[in-house]
């Protein structure tokens, strides 16, 4: 695959859309495992306060 | 009958079941039908015979305008059901969707850029399709903004909605500023009367990579429901759990409050 001069251009977007991409699908796990933890542990401590 | 099945599937505890079935399988498709889309774009698309080579930038840009609007829709209709039936899943189903579409935007505002420089000599120019596309990620940056301040997501849901049914003025422009003001921004080649411009060996791919960000788009939703759920289940039990302090029942402090990521509202 060589694209010539417009190489830079064409791997520049490409690399931009996998860089946001990659960074929202890695927020969004990171953010749901926090979440359910979270939740877990308040669980937790409501069932053993009972 | 369609009304009950509707209303049982987006009852929250019905959604994180259906939900998290779904997602093993819409996460696989999306990630089998992005890797055939980019297969087809690099190796088998022609160069274009004024664009060249750049063209292949237009496989991320399209299907990137396409989501942008498309999340911009949803949340439009959200915005009703959270303000006329009060929905519980819209108010969730609003939230989750800001941040995709705002990553869509802002990939096809850049990617178009990118293609721009060697293609009109510009990175930029103020035409009506690139300031329109502009107002819709600063409109989504408002809104994610918006939720972030009201520390009540039922108030805060009321704000945004009117917000979001405001600037959902701005879809329309996007769509037709190419029709309506002489841009430098080409005109519709997809959706337009008298069909498609595209032949066919750029199309398809086209229509294959838009099917399979859309696809990647709907998981993404889904899975940022879901976490809206559990963020909102989590607030109320620390809610619950200050309340019991307040009235003097010894409980320890939850270490779940702090174990929070930084900036992530509850």
């Amino acid at each position: 695959m060589a694209f010539g001069p417009y190489t830079a251009f064409i791997a520049g977007a490409f690399g931009f859309t996998a860089l946001v991409l990659g960074a929202l699908i890695l927020n969004g796990w990171r953010d749901g495992r926090a979440q359910l933890r979270a939740l877990a542990e308040l669980q937790d401590e409501r069932s053993s306060n009972r | 009958m369609w009304t009950a099945l509707w209303n049982r599937l987006a009852q929250p505890g019905h959604f994180l079941r259906w939900s998290g079935a779904a997602l093993p399988w819409l996460a696989g498709l999306s990630a089998v039908m992005i890797a055939v889309g980019l297969f087809l774009t690099f190796f088998t698309v022609p160069p274009d015979y004024q664009q060249g080579d750049t063209v292949r930038i237009m496989y991320i840009h399209v299907p990137a305008a396409v989501l942008g609007m498309g999340f911009y829709g949803a949340m439009a209709l959200s915005a009703v059901g959270s303000l006329v039936w009060r929905h519980p899943l819209a108010d969730v189903s609003q939230r989750a969707a800001a941040p995709i579409g705002a990553a869509f935007t802002l990939i096809c505002l850049v990617t178009g850029s990118l293609w721009g420089k060697p293609m009109w000599g510009t990175y930029w120019v103020w035409d009506a399709r690139l300031t329109s596309m502009l107002v819709l990620f600063l409109l989504y940056c408002g809104i994610i903004a918006l939720w972030r301040t009201i520390e009540d997501p039922n108030r805060a849901a009321r704000a945004v909605s009117i917000l979001t049914l405001v600037g959902a003025v701005n879809l329309p422009i996007i769509k037709f500023s190419v029709n309506w003001w002489s841009t430098l921004h080409q005109p519709a080649s997809i959706l337009r009367m008298g069909g498609p411009t595209l032949h066919a060996s750029m199309l398809y791919p086209l229509l294959e990579m838009i099917l399979a960000m859309t696809l990647l788009g709907v998981t993404l939703h889904l899975q940022a429901m879901r976490t809206e759920i559990y963020r909102r289940r989590v607030r109320a039990l620390l809610i619950r759990q200050a309340e019991r302090l307040d009235a003097g029942v010894q409980a320890p402090v939850t270490r779940a409050a702090v174990s929070l990521p930084v900036g992530q509202a509850i």
